[in-house]
């Protein structure tokens, strides 16, 4: 039987250790803040509303199947967020390459969000930490 | 004071006609308030931010009076800008430094009869590159503005060289989200080509230097939450005649925008020595509307 060379030794005692490290618990804290993926749904329900009443960005909105546009933004934010959940829609940037989204659109999205939040009694540090998170997806949403 | 009675006219229209159209998409506040130089920024410090709150497909501007009450002079500003598609601001000032106490002295000293300096100001404004809230290295922005001395006789007197003169200064902003206590954060920072003395109602250049010298000025800001900003501004100063040393300029700074209409903002104000009265100190209250 061949012995077992030290520096194999060492490097599988090293691979193993690595492999027993426990894996940091993803942190939720803004997902809870935010009160859970039920908090998230009624903030993105609110949001909805105040999309279709605003003339500013409401027709890049037409046509929309509006449950699973619900579905899928409360699942983005709520994986941005830290919460249990996987976004399964398109990626942001195929998803708005044709749409030339402006500046003042990306502002009235921001607006009628923070409004959304507001209107859901999130708090003003939670709502900053939420936004961010979402504005590293400025330049895939107006595709820069 | 007729250009303060007109702004002061328009501003009233504006408020009681608000309700309807909003002025512009940008977020709240991020148009700043309008500095005694008439850009936008804080209240002494330009920054990059281009005055109220249209955004790329928008046009906007604003209308400001503000006052600054020091020990020894009162300062008063009317102002009004315009913003086309945060692209570029065009604004105009005009100053009125009554100088109180030092009436008498210019008249024993100088055989000077003025009782206020006069100074009008055009500015301009372009957005270089950049999104305060969305870029990652912030706003970048190139500003000009061009002085002119409507009263001379008192800083010629004291030894300034010129009744106009051109400031030309580069700012960057950034807003930083839940940056502090979870609080966003605001910075600042523009570097100022000058030869003005007290920001030109002084006159420009002087017997020590009758250049344009570089000078910092920084602004930081906090966002209690989308209606209350508070802060800290500081702005380098040229020291151009002997007559009398010229210090740099504070300011502690309060803004509250209730709406994006209407700002008002409160700030205490430290000068520092101006001509020959020493440490003026005072308060400074501006209210801006948007539309």
């Amino acid at each position: 039987m061949t012995p077992i060379r030290p520096w194999l030794l060492i490097l599988i005692l090293a691979v193993t250790a690595g492999c027993q490290t426990p894996v940091a618990a993803p942190d939720d804290t803004l997902y809870q803040d935010l009160g859970a993926r039920s908090g998230i749904a009624d903030v993105v329900e609110e949001l909805l509303y105040l999309i279709v009443d605003d003339d500013r960005i409401n027709r890049q909105f037409r046509g929309l199947d509006v449950a699973s546009f619900h579905r899928h933004l409360t699942d983005q934010l709520c994986q941005l967020a830290g919460g249990p959940c996987t976004y399964s829609g398109r990626a942001m940037r195929p998803l708005h390459a044709d749409m030339a989204i402006t500046d003042t659109e990306f502002n009235a999205l921001t607006e009628n969000l923070v409004l959304a939040m507001e209107r859901n009694n999130i708090a003003t540090g939670v709502q900053n930490r939420l936004l961010a998170r979402l504005i590293a997806l400025y330049p895939e949403v107006r595709n820069l | 004071m007729t250009a303060f009675r007109l702004v002061l006219a328009c501003l009233t229209l504006l408020l009681s006609t608000a309700g309807q159209a909003s002025p512009g998409s940008r977020l709240w506040a991020t148009g700043g308030v309008t500095t005694i130089d008439g850009s936008a920024g804080g209240g002494l410090v330009p920054w990059a931010l281009l005055s109220g709150y249209a955004s790329d497909r928008e046009w906007g501007g604003t209308l400001a009076l503000s006052r600054l009450d020091s020990d020894d002079y009162s300062l008063d500003v009317a102002a009004a800008s315009f913003n086309w598609r945060n692209r570029l601001e065009l604004s105009i000032g005009r100053q009125n430094l009554d100088l109180d106490s030092l009436v008498f002295a210019l008249k024993e000293g100088f055989g000077l009869e003025q009782d206020q300096l006069r100074q009008d100001i055009v500015g301009a404004k372009l957005r270089l590159w950049g999104d305060v809230l969305y870029s990652p290295l912030g706003q970048w922005s190139l500003g000009l503005q061009h002085k002119r001395n409507r009263t001379f006789l008192v800083p010629e007197a004291i030894g300034a060289r010129d009744d106009q003169g051109t400031d030309v200064y580069l700012s960057a902003s950034k807003l930083l989200f839940a940056a502090v206590l979870d609080r966003n954060l605001l910075l600042n920072a523009t570097v100022r080509a000058t030869r003005a003395n007290q920001g030109g109602l002084l006159g420009f250049g002087g017997d020590r230097n009758n250049d344009h010298e570089l000078m910092a000025e920084a602004s930081v800001g906090v966002f209690l939450n989308r209606h209350w900003l508070v802060g800290l501004e500081y702005r380098q100063k040229p020291d151009n005649l002997t007559f009398a040393d010229e210090q740099d300029w504070w300011d502690l700074f309060l803004a509250w925008v209730p709406d994006r209409r209407l700002t008002v903002t409160a700030a205490w104000v430290d000068l520092g020595d101006i001509a020959d009265l020493q440490h003026q100190q005072g308060a400074y209250v501006s209210l801006q509307a948007s539309f």
